[in-house]
């Protein structure tokens, strides 16, 4: 074989360009153990089902004040017009409120998804939506699985709608408005770490009025949002069946045989190209 | 024939103005403007325009039946998904022709090639309308917004270049039609370096359109999901293609009779063949790795369930099915039979990928999509746009027909 200086040439180019995508493939990895996320517990011992944090968290995102009756075991989902969600479930403990919103994920699906870092992990914890650089191709609807994100169908200008944590006002040093309005004490704030030791001691101290597990601490690799039940989880409206490992892990391998392929293939491809051209000397094709 | 004499003409004094000139006058419609397919194209396309600008004032939940369970419906999984697997035949056959010098079958790249280049512009074309906020589109390619730990990151950036390596595959054609024999030369000496980025592309994005629903685990039904679909996507995406060979050149061989040389139609029915040969062997590969997935996921149980029935339906009545027609094709030389077999497969595949994306995606959910009429008409206007710039790309450039006398490689 005898490659020519043009063809050597391109190669070095494509490996070049190969090793510079794949160094940023590494660098992209979060360092977990330096930054240390805020989250919300939940208390569904606590919780009165006074929908404040409802109207407040309407209010704060100028969103339409939820008129819809609350009714045990009537089913109600989080929308493009309602980020947060209180509903109350009949299960074999009785009835028991739970909240649903964004559980921002310590590694969350939809940033992993997003084309364009339009849905983004702050380092202070909230998973948030950047209008900006968002193209609207609702893959992060696709891959979250807790079916968090809305979209906006009816709009010519259409939004991602979900919780952000009110990160506006944690930058501002304020904790989130349903945190601020829950006067049941349901919703406390804090770091992640805080959250969980203070989740497990009020396991240890009322045993017989929880379930011992916290929802949120390792579902999809860990959540920012964490949940205290008296009810068994999946009576509550949780999907029991996901992974533990975080979502992003699942498409990981895949990308990784990106750098590969780019590398070895394209020399695979011109050796053959190379190997093939002796045989008939009247069909070379490249003009050289 | 007459284009060539042209062409011809032009090459002696190809100055700017007779070349703008030249494509002004190939502007034209050429041909009858009622023929039977203008007569139904023309009317959807129209009706397909009002529902787009509908689309654009109104949001898309105007005129699709997309929920926020199923954020992705007819225009992903058909339009997008199906139709670049269909547009996998262009990688297939320039490997086999550039890099294995598989000479039978150099006379169908450049249609094959043109094929994939406009499925690709046109099903890229249909993503715009599915994206909710569009003037963002250029936020992946340019600027300081790249989500690089992101499968449609990859997916973008490769149908783009995988577009210019198409272009640059075709770009020769182009030459040829406006007689400009430098640009010729170039633009067919850059053929090789384009075929062999084409194919690494190919490999990375019809692998990734399947590796975009990794996350989407607990979605998709079971009997569809595992962690091998990109592999699947890659396989299937080589019979896919060259199952739309054989049915765009059987297809072709009748509406363009008069364009194809008398040695290129004796060649037709060998190439079919030959491209049914392969077809079989890729499907067997496909089947078998079905298969293994199948026995180690231990699905047994789902088996006994619609889906599962469904599942069996699209296996081995789309995949087991065909693929022994294909084989039974290529002892028998009956070119019906591989005819068949291609739109059987190509069927397979449609279910395939709508399976996993819209039919199977959400299957446990109360309420299930299925697309609007008004997505349905919109898919139709794509398809039948991309068929009209089709046949004029055919009725004025050397893609079926011979080059004109003054190339000399004559490839």
């Amino acid at each position: 074989m005898n490659f020519d200086r043009r063809n050597f040439f391109k190669t070095v180019c494509v490996a070049g360009a190969t090793l510079a995508v794949g160094s940023s493939f590494g660098a992209a990895k979060p360092e977990e153990n330096a930054i240390e996320f805020q989250g919300v517990l939940y208390d569904s011992t606590r919780c009165l089902g006074c929908r404040a944090c409802e109207r407040v968290c309407a209010k704060a995102h100028k969103q339409p004040e939820p008129k819809d009756e609350l009714k045990a075991g009537v089913i109600r989902k989080t929308s493009e017009k309602q980020r947060s969600v209180i509903n109350n479930y009949v299960t074999s403990k009785g009835e028991v409120f739970v909240k649903k919103q964004c559980m921002h994920c310590n590694e969350p699906a939809c940033a992993a998804a997003c084309l364009t870092q339009a849905m983004y992990k702050t380092k202070e914890g909230p998973v948030i939506w950047r209008g900006k650089k968002c193209m609207g191709c609702r893959y992060c609807m696709v891959s979250c699985p807790f079916d968090v994100p809305k979209f906006e169908y009816h709009s010519a200008n259409p939004k991602i709608e979900k919780c952000d944590m009110c990160y506006d006002r944690i930058k501002a040093g304020k904790i989130p408005a349903c945190a601020e309005a829950c006067p049941g004490d349901a919703l406390s704030f804090g770091t992640r770490r805080e959250l969980i030791a203070e989740a497990r001691k009020r396991i240890f101290e009322n045993p017989k009025d929880y379930v011992d597990q916290i929802w949120g601490e390792q579902v999809a690799g860990g959540t920012g949002w964490l949940y205290l039940s008296s009810a068994p989880f999946n009576e509550v409206g949780f999907n029991t069946r996901l992974q533990n490992s975080s979502y992003p892990e699942l498409s990981k391998g895949f990308l990784y045989t990106v750098p590969s392929v780019f590398v070895l293939l394209p020399p695979l491809l011109l050796g053959i190209h190379e190997a093939t051209k002796n045989r008939n000397h009247s069909n070379d094709d490249e003009n050289e | 024939m007459k284009m060539n004499k042209q062409a011809q003409t032009m090459a002696k004094d190809n100055d700017g103005g007779s070349i703008l000139k030249f494509i002004l006058s190939e502007l034209k419609p050429k041909g009858r403007l009622l023929s039977p397919f203008n007569i139904i194209a023309i009317p959807v396309i129209l009706l397909g325009i009002v529902l787009v600008v509908i689309r654009f004032m109104y949001g898309i939940g105007s005129i699709t039946n997309l929920t926020q369970d199923t954020p992705w419906g007819l225009w992903i999984g058909f339009d997008v998904v199906t139709g670049v697997a269909f547009a996998g035949g262009a990688y297939v056959l320039t490997f086999m022709v550039y890099v294995l010098k598989m000479e039978k079958y150099r006379s169908i790249v450049r249609v094959t090639v043109l094929n994939g280049f406009l499925a690709y512009l046109f099903y890229a074309g249909a993503l715009l309308l599915d994206l909710g906020r569009p003037w963002n589109v250029i936020n992946p390619i340019i600027g300081n917004s790249f989500g690089t730990s992101s499968v449609l990151f990859l997916v973008a950036w490769h149908f783009l270049l995988y577009m210019i390596a198409e272009l640059i595959e075709f770009s020769p054609a182009i030459a040829e039609w406006l007689g400009t024999r430098r640009a010729r030369k170039i633009l067919s000496g850059l053929t090789m370096g384009a075929v062999i980025f084409g194919i690494t592309l190919s490999t990375l994005h019809q692998s990734g359109l399947g590796a975009l629903f990794l996350m989407a685990k607990d979605k998709i039904h079971p009997l569809w999901y595992s962690e091998f679909i990109p592999i699947m996507f890659l396989v299937s995406s080589v019979f896919a293609g060259l199952s739309m060979v054989i049915f765009e050149g059987s297809i072709s061989h009748k509406v363009f009779f008069n364009q194809i040389s008398e040695k290129n139609h004796r060649a037709q029915s060998g190439i079919l063949q030959g491209l049914a040969k392969i077809c079989a062997g890729a499907m067997f590969a496909y089947f078998f790795l079905q298969l293994l997935v199948f026995i180690h996921s231990k699905n047994w149980d789902l088996i006994n369930t619609p889906l599962g029935y469904w599942f069996l339906f699209e296996m081995i009545g789309f995949v087991l099915v065909p693929m022994l027609l294909y084989l039974y094709s290529y002892r028998t030389r009956n070119i019906f039979m591989i005819r068949l077999a291609a739109i059987m497969t190509m069927l397979g595949i449609i279910l395939n990928r709508l399976n996993i994306s819209v039919i199977g995606f959400k299957w446990d959910a109360p309420v299930h999509y299925y697309p609007s009429w008004m997505e349905i008409v919109v898919t139709l206007t794509v398809i039948f746009t991309e068929i009209l710039i089709f046949r004029w790309v055919i009725n004025r450039m050397p893609v079926l027909r011979d080059s004109p006398a003054w190339v000399e490689d004559k490839h």
